[in-house]
């Protein structure tokens, strides 16, 4: 759009930022500068350490060290109240709206104009300045109107307006267009031209490539952690930036034993579930690994948790073996021999507060009792069998799973999953978060479970995962299937492609 | 920090999980100290177990409730429904089959167990009630029993046009209220008993008991691994229910008239009980052992601080701040413990 000149003023600079969370290096060393008046997107697949750069920026997390400076001034941003006032400000994916105030009452909250009389607010002064306010924007909006009863379009506008009523000169959108239609977003990037034009700075995160080519003038990649490259946009394409995205070694082993792979054990057919799961089809083999990658938010989660019932379904159907089987609660999946390792393990996964004997037990807890009694014997029995089988770490089998490590609260997830004699098991980001001796032991266990026969369904959005484990790879983008890969015909390449809605 | 803090902060932890049991004891030995050797002798200890039984049995209820992370403020209001229409039927009963002076114990043996059916059923219901409101309505636990709280006791007004069901047949006062077994203890004390230790197996030792701690604990996580949770409430609900209701009848035998007014206030002492004894109000943790602790430390201190005249109004005044105490140590705990980790 607009040529680069070369007197472009720096307004934004951060420097050798880094920030390492247990156990994972989120960001080492990281530049990135933003001119005034610039659309910059930041690009790089889940984990690549977007969200953490933007949070650091925002004063929303802190970094280990690196230094930010803005306008050539070492910047002090400890908190989203320092950030405000050196003019950033973030807009996240998950609005920070109140949805039953009016959108006047949110762009102003927290400094609502004073009445005469100390302590009440100007309501009048409120209105029509949050109405100036959307009106330069170039929004048609009422202010008064509650936020609960705006469009998920409408509440983006009233965040930007909320970021501009503070005067913000940088302000960075995570994934803005995720929830948009064609028609909205065509607004959001005149809004964002308009900003550009008054000289604010836009940091743009997505994870939709064309995107970048529509609005920004460089791009800055990040993979694990590192900076890659800025480019500006018109020196670059789609495939290269792929490449940067992807472009690392395979230097991690994985252990891949590929079993031997037998009849179709579960098949879906036009599985939908609106505004989540559009027609998606597939099928899992004995003995197979399907690989389903996909950026975050593509819909591979809610497949498998629809597949396992914890949400319901508005169409499709599901067989096992060759017969129609009807899955409405996770109670008729685990009886059906599908188990569901998921993303989130501590909410979703384990009752932290209880015992490893207790949490391996859970969802098998019938066959353990005799009229209602649990034999706490053979629940001890059960227990120690996993602990020992998959080398649990944990004093005993009485320890409460909070106080296990990640890796090891893991495992005792997929105790309870073997326990109940699952013949499907889907694995949603299975090693996430876990250190590398306990990921190299799960990626055993699939292989062991293969060849015992099972079907294994793992969504994993770490690539050299994905190529490594599956047999087979599907690719979801946007609540679809993309394509589907051979382990032979894979690449990170092809896989990203596919991700980020290539043809 | 260094190693003797975290020693320090160890015991200090130690001392408050037994903090409760600790306090028991000390309360006990001071107001026996006061009254020169009165507060422990035989007839006041059956005095404390009669007062502490009826809120036992209601807190043993409760403790289910309240470790599957849920709330039940209806407890008082289904007591007096329950006992309304148990007293009602025992009454019906009993005039129907004691026609002249003939002295056999059948009549009143047949009224009893049919009240007692009378009285678990009605509380049953309205437990069931309480729990298909949350699990099928969807309604929020607090507000489920708060209506429950109003309905059961207009009910049991309706029913009584406010007046007391009474007098109650002597031979039932006497054998079902008074101190029956061995001319000593009155049947409330054993049957709470039995109560606590049901509750306790049952939460301990089976699956159902496993399941309400486990939807306690981590609800979406309970049912993720195929837990019935709409089941586990309805049955929880039921229970405390049920409880309630129980002693709705035994309520009424020890105060000698089916009261619609009884009750009052009843759900709170059970759910101070549930709290002093350790029970987490998010749900997950406890015990039933706990809440007996629990409601025997309000027990001894209502009649400790009768025994040694405070006003009934300072009582109240006394027992708000040993709750709130009690809730403090506990975070205190819980902050101490997680840091020593």
């Amino acid at each position: 759009m607009t040529p680069v000149a070369a007197e472009e003023r720096t307004v934004l600079r951060m420097e050798g930022i880094a920030k390492t969370y247990p156990g994972v290096r989120a960001l080492d060393g990281v530049d990135f500068e933003v001119r005034e008046g610039e659309v910059h997107a930041l690009v790089g697949e889940n984990g690549a350490g977007k969200s953490t750069l933007m949070k650091i920026l925002a004063g929303a997390q802190s970094r280990d060290s690196g230094a930010i400076i803005i306008d050539g001034q070492p910047a002090h941003i400890d908190s989203p109240q320092s950030a405000m006032a050196l003019g950033v400000s973030i807009i996240y994916q998950e609005f920070n709206l109140v949805p039953y105030m009016t959108a006047a009452e949110n762009i102003f909250l927290g400094r609502e104009p004073r009445a005469a009389i100390p302590g009440f607010v100007n309501f009048s002064k409120m209105y029509s300045d949050a109405q100036a306010i959307i009106d330069r924007l170039g929004v048609k909006l009422n202010v008064r109107t509650s936020v609960n009863r705006l469009s998920v379009a409408q509440q983006q506008m009233v965040e930007i307006a909320k970021a501009t009523s503070r005067n913000a000169r940088i302000i960075a959108m995570d994934e803005p267009s995720a929830t948009l239609t064609e028609h909205e977003l065509d607004n959001l990037f005149a809004l964002i031209r308009s900003l550009k034009e008054q000289g604010v700075s836009i940091i743009y995160i997505s994870h939709r490539l064309e995107e970048i080519f529509q609005i920004a003038d460089r791009v800055t990649v990040l993979r694990d952690g590192h900076l890659v490259a800025t480019k500006d946009v018109k020196d670059t394409d789609r495939e290269d930036i792929i490449q940067m995205m992807v472009g690392r070694e395979l230097k991690e082993k994985i252990p891949k034993k590929p079993a031997s792979i037998g009849d179709v054990i579960l098949s879906v057919e036009h599985l939908q579930r609106a505004g989540a799961i559009e027609d998606v089809s597939f099928e899992v083999r004995r003995g197979e690994v399907l690989g389903i990658a996909g950026l975050v938010g593509a819909g591979r989660t809610e497949v498998a948790r629809a597949v396992f019932g914890a949400d319901p379904i508005d169409g499709g159907r599901i067989r096992l073996d060759g017969k129609d089987v009807n899955i409405r609660s996770p109670r008729d999946a685990i009886r059906l021999g599908i188990g569901l390792v998921t993303e989130d393990r501590k909410a979703l996964g384990l009752v932290l507060g209880m015992a490893v004997r207790e949490n391996i037990s859970l969802a098998n807890l019938g066959s353990l009792a005799s009229l209602g009694f649990v034999s706490r014997k053979r629940e001890r029995d059960v227990a120690n069998r996993y602990i020992a089988d998959l080398m649990i770490k944990t004093p005993s089998t009485e320890q409460t799973v909070q106080n296990l490590s990640g890796g090891n609260q893991q495992k005792v997830v997929l105790a309870k999953w073997l326990f109940t004699q699952s013949r499907i098991l889907i694995f949603d980001e299975p090693t996430r978060g876990i250190d590398v001796g306990s990921k190299v032991e799960i990626y055993q266990l699939m292989n062991r479970l293969a060849e015992n026969g099972a079907g294994i369904i793992m969504i994993s959005s770490e690539l050299p995962e994905i190529l490594g484990m599956s047999d087979r790879i599907l690719v979801m983008h946007e609540g679809r299937l993309a394509g589907e890969l051979s382990r032979e015909d894979a690449t990170q390449e092809k896989i990203m492609h596919l991700a980020t809605g290539g043809e | 920090m260094g190693k003797p803090d975290i020693g320090v902060r160890n015991l200090l932890v130690k001392l408050l999980s037994y903090g409760i049991l600790v306090f028991f004891v000390l309360l006990c030995l001071y107001f026996d100290y006061v009254t020169r050797g009165l507060f422990l002798s035989g007839s006041n200890i059956v005095n404390i177990l009669q007062q502490t039984a009826i809120n036992t049995i209601i807190a043993v209820g409760m403790t289910f409730v309240i470790i599957s992370g849920g709330i039940d403020l209806s407890v008082g209001s289904i007591l007096s429904l329950a006992g309304v229409l148990s007293t009602m039927s025992l009454l019906q009963v009993f005039s129907r089959m004691h026609q002249g002076p003939a002295v056999t114990a059948w009549p009143l043996v047949v009224a009893v167990l049919v009240a007692g059916m009378v009285s678990m059923a009605v509380g049953a219901a309205a437990g069931a009630f309480n729990g298909f409101c949350i699990t099928r309505l969807r309604v929020t636990p607090f507000i489920a029993t708060l209506a429950m709280m109003g309905s059961a006791r207009g009910l049991s007004m309706v029913f009584t046009d406010a007046v007391p069901i009474s007098p109650l047949p002597t031979a039932f006062t006497n054998v079902v209220g008074g101190p029956s077994i061995l001319r000593a203890i009155p049947p409330l004390v054993p049957l709470a008993i039995l109560v606590f230790v049901v509750g306790y197996v049952v939460l301990t030792q089976t699956d159902f008991g496993r399941r309400v701690y486990a939807i306690g604990g981590n609800q979406e996580a309970a049912r993720l691994s195929g837990v019935n949770v709409a089941h586990t409430k309805l049955g929880v609900y039921t229970i405390a229910g049920l409880l309630a209701g129980l002693s709705g009848l035994m309520f009424a035998a020890r105060v000698g008239a089916g009261d619609p007014k009884s009750g009052q206030m009843f759900e709170m002492d059970a759910i101070a009980a549930v709290v002093l004894g350790g029970t987490s109000l998010m749900g997950g943790t406890g015990s039933v052992a706990g809440t007996l602790l629990g409601s025997l430390v309000i027990g001894v201190l209502a009649v400790g601080l009768d025994i040694t005249d405070v006003s009934t109004y300072w009582q109240m005044v006394i027992k708000g701040g040993v709750i709130l105490l009690a809730v403090v140590l506990d975070q205190l705990k819980v902050r101490l413990g997680s840091v020593g980790l």
